[in-house]
Order: structure tokens, then sequence, then C-alpha cells
């Protein structure tokens, strides 16, 4: 009796972990049909008669990028000047306080500076997405598009894409910029040097690879944020609660993927 | 009274539906419908909830495969078509949606203009004039500049449906148009559709479970029960039906089925032995 319950729950248990990675091969499918469509509109639309509109994308932009410079430049801010505590207080075992420039440099341009950026936008475009097309999901708006004969797609993940493909870029620079500036703050009070100092000896600790990782990166977020929130904002369904659940959802697997695939592109870019 | 070019080239039905099948997961929800639509015609699609009418509307504005039989769509199977072949049919087609589904970030007047805007090249003005014209047909005029959210329930159903006729459709698809409306508003609605089914020479699919407003604006009915079509036929015909489903549907007589012991106790026990 007992081995049998045993062998049935190990059954259910197997079934589920089937069933879930299931749906993850369908996800992971659908949101690479996604990226694949929204990418034709962009480039091809043109010529489909169904071009995307300028319009659109320069207010996605508007809304995933400009908006978003106060935070990002805030988290940045203080993301610098920790660091810099932090490098100042740990190094000065050694003697070695002044090499936390050439560590500020280093692990800003190529990681914090994007992942900064990276994980904001997460937040407030990946949710704001999510809920927005989940929306029109359930009030039958997508439906609607598609008997008018607009793609979803071609109308709402391109412009999207489009605005993050160019903002994430803009605003991984500017963490950059102010997670340096930042540190330097810190910098010129603890070690006493001045500004312009700090400035030359982290130009002069930075070669082009830095910028170019941080920069590669920031397109692969750019990417992965909108295939995460607008395939959740496509899938979602259940009311109210089925809205709120796809915009946590987004949010979460947004900083996840983000994060997962910072580290797998640090590993293969660092080498 | 002039007939209009894309009937005159096909004097066959506008809508032909063939053995339809479409299931979801294991459970068919549509079993076997057959019907077609004559151009002109506003033919009413009846049946309680649950019976498959949404879904038969999903399946024939093409959201959905069929699992099995044939929709034509002005003669043309829609499963054959390409995309742009769709494209060009979309044009022929109004829909308007239960709840409206009015674009919620636009006011109403870009809602109406919405399709013009992506089928046409027709300059700014000339798509505000045409869609003032349609919004005029719904009494809207003067409500451009209002959002879907400023709108009451009956002025978002007008609007919707000056946004489905705005391209000038052969067929025009309307989803329970009375629903949530109170019963003055909800017959103004009726009056115009039959309005505008007279001004445009539309044929027109109405879903719905309304009898009242059914009765009144049907040339045919067709009644469909728990995924089947009970009958199809004129007014009359379906007022005079003998078949006790449809007359529950008439009288609104309840219709649970008497409980039977043993099946209840054998559906019961089932789930739990599954496990």
């Amino acid at each position: 009796m007992a081995a049998e319950i045993g062998a049935a729950r190990f059954r259910q248990m197997t079934e589920a972990v089937g069933r879930k990675f299931v749906t993850g091969v369908e996800d992971f499918g659908y949101a690479a049909a996604l990226l694949v469509e929204s990418l034709v509109w962009l480039l091809a639309g043109r010529w489909m008669q169904q071009r995307v509109r300028l319009a659109a994308v320069a207010r996605e932009m508007m809304s995933i990028g400009v908006q978003a410079i106060p935070v990002v430049s805030i988290l940045a801010f203080a993301n610098g000047a920790m660091m810099a505590m932090q490098g100042i207080y740990t190094l000065r075992d050694f003697g070695a306080e002044s090499q936390v420039i050439s560590g500020i440099a280093m692990s800003v341009t190529r990681e914090f500076g994007v992942l900064i950026a990276g994980i904001v936008v997460a937040g407030r475009s990946g949710s704001a997405i999510a809920a927005r097309i989940g929306t029109m999901q359930m009030a039958q708006e997508i439906d609607a598009l598609r008997v008018i004969g607009v793609s979803p797609v071609r109308y709402l993940v391109s412009p999207i894409l489009a605005a993050m493909l160019v903002m994430m870029p803009v605003l991984a620079i500017l963490s950059d910029a102010m997670a340096i500036v930042g540190g330097g703050v810190i910098s010129m009070v603890e070690l006493h040097i001045s500004m312009e100092t700090y400035l030359t000896r982290i130009l002069a600790s930075l070669a082009p690879g830095d910028l170019f990782q941080g920069l590669t990166k920031s397109l692969v977020f750019a990417v992965l944020i909108t295939l995460v929130a607008t395939s959740n904002g496509f899938n979602a369904s259940g009311g109210a609660e089925g809205l709120g659940r796809a915009t946590t959802r987004s949010v979460v697997l947004c900083i996840a993927a983000i994060v997962v695939a910072d580290m797998i592109f640090t590993f293969f870019l660092s080498r | 009274m002039a007939v209009p070019v894309s009937r005159m080239t096909s004097p066959g039905p506008v809508i032909e539906v063939r053995d339809l099948v479409t299931c979801y997961g294991d459970q068919k929800i549509l079993d076997g419908v057959s019907l077609t639509v004559e151009p002109g015609e506003i033919m009413v699609i009846m049946g309680g909830s649950g019976s498959g009418k949404s879904t038969l509307l999903r399946y024939l504005l093409g959201l959905h495969r069929a699992d099995g039989g044939e929709i034509r769509l002005f003669g043309k199977d829609i499963s054959t078509l390409s995309s742009r072949e769709w494209m060009a049919l979309r044009r022929k087609i109004g829909v308007s949606f239960q709840g409206g589904a009015l674009f919620n970030s636009m006011d109403v007047g870009e809602n109406v203009r919405m399709p013009l805007r992506e089928h046409t090249s027709l300059d700014e003005n000339t798509m505000r004039i045409m869609a003032r014209m349609k919004l005029e047909v719904v009494n809207m005029a003067g409500f451009e500049h209002l959002m879907p959210a400023q709108l009451s329930g009956g002025m978002i159903k007008r609007a919707a449906l000056a946004r489905a006729i705005v391209m000038d459709p052969a067929i025009l698809f309307f989803d329970e148009p009375s629903a949530g409306l109170d019963p003055v508003v909800a017959a103004d609605l009726d009056n115009l559709i039959l309005r505008i089914r007279d001004a445009m020479q539309v044929s027109m699919v109405v879903v719905t479970h309304e009898l009242e407003s059914a009765f009144k604006i049907a040339d045919r009915i067709t009644v469909l029960d728990r995924g089947r079509i009970l009958m199809i036929g004129t007014v009359d015909e379906v007022r005079g039906s003998d078949n006790p489903r449809i007359r529950n549907l008439l009288t609104r007589t309840s219709e649970d089925e008497p409980v039977d012991a043993d099946e209840y106790l054998r559906r019961l026990t089932e789930g739990a032995r599954r496990i």
C-alpha cells in the first residue's frame, strides 16, 4: 500500500516536472517567435504596407527611456558612491586605497552601470508593458486590432523593441557616468584628490572593450525585457487578479532573465 | 436600389460554414455547425450561456483555427488564405465586440479613424470627415474628443459600431449588442442596427441571448445549444418551434435536469478514485 502511494506520488511529481518543462519550452518558443516577428515588422513592414509608426516608437522611448532618467541617475550615483566607500575601506588594509579608482572604472562600465539601468527599466517598463498589453488582451482590444487587420505584434511589440534597443544603451551610458561621478565624490573626500585627477585616472584605466561589453549587454537586456514583458501581457487571463499576476510575473522574470543573462555574458566576454 | 459591386461579383452566400468542429482541450465546444448567411441578411445567433455562440463568432472572424470543417467568407476558405488575402478580406469585415473593445489610449475620433489610418492613405482631413460621418450615423457626432473611459455603456457600443462600419464593410459582426444596457438604450441600438442594414446593404451576424432584440432585428435565427445547432429559421419558425429546448429558451424555463442518484454518486467517486 505504502509503496503504491509512493509510486503514485512519484508519478505525479515527474508529471508536474514534465509539464513545467513543456510550458517552459513553449514560453521560450513563443518569445522567440515574437522576437522574429517584431523584427520582421521593424525591418520589412514598410514593404508590407504595415510600417511601424515612428510616433509610436517615440512615445515608447519617452516612457521607457526618458522618464527613467531620474531613477537611473540616483541609483547609479548611489551605487558608485557605495562601491567607492566599500573599496576604500577594504583596500585600506593593503594601503592600496587609490586602486579603488580603476576598480570602479572597470566594474561600473562592464557590469553595474548596465545592470542598474536594466533593473530600473525592468521594474518600470516590465510591469507597465505587461499591464498595458494584458488589459488590452482582456478588453478584447487585441482581437479588435486583429480583425481591423493590424498585427498586434507590429502595432504593440515592434515599437517597444525599437525603443528599448535605442534607449537601453543610452541609459547604460548615463548610468555608467553617474556611477563614476558618485565614486568620484567619495574619492575626493576620502582620498583627497581632485575630480580632474580622478577622471583622468578613470579614463586611463578604461579600454574601449570595457564600454563595449556593457553596451552589448544593454542590447541583450533590451531584447529580454521586451520579450518577457510583452509575452506576459499577451498571455494574461483571469480578470483583475490575473492581470496582477501577469504584471508581477513579468517584473520578476525580467529581472531574473537579465541577471542570469548578465552572468552568462560576463563569463564569455571576460575570457 | 443599387446593388454594391462586391455583391454582384459574388452572388452566393457571404458566409458559409460547413461542419465546423472546435475543441478546447479534449472538450468539443462546437460540433458539426453548418450555416449560411446571404447578402443583406441579418442572421442572429442565439443561445444560452455556454452554448458556443461567442466561440462561433471568434472562429468566423478567423481568430482561431478550426479543428474540423470549413468556413468560407465571400466564397473563400479562410483556412487557406495568405496573410495578404486576409488583409484584403479584413477591409470588408466590421466587428463590434461585446465590451466595445475601443482602444483605451485613444479618443473616440481616433478610434473610429484607426481602420482608415491602417488601410488607406487618405489625408488627415478626409479621415476626419469620414469618421465624423459614421459617428453621425450612430448619433455620436461631437463626442470625438472623449476618451473611452468617459463614455457610458450605450455610447461605447455606438462608438464601437461607428468604428466597425467606417470602412463600409460587407459583413458586420455584432457580439451581444444589448448586453449590459438598459432596455431603452438596447431598443435604440436595435433600431440603429436595422437602420444601418437598410442604409448600407450590409450582411450582419448578431450574437445575442436577448430574445426581444433577436426577434426584432433578425431575418433568420440560428439557435445554438451546447455546441450544436438546434434549428435555423425565420423569426416565426423559431417562435412556433415545438422543440422543448427552444421552448425553454423562449419561455425562460429553468432546465436543471432531474438528478439521477446513481449517476451523481458515480460522478463524485470517479474523481476520487483516479488519485
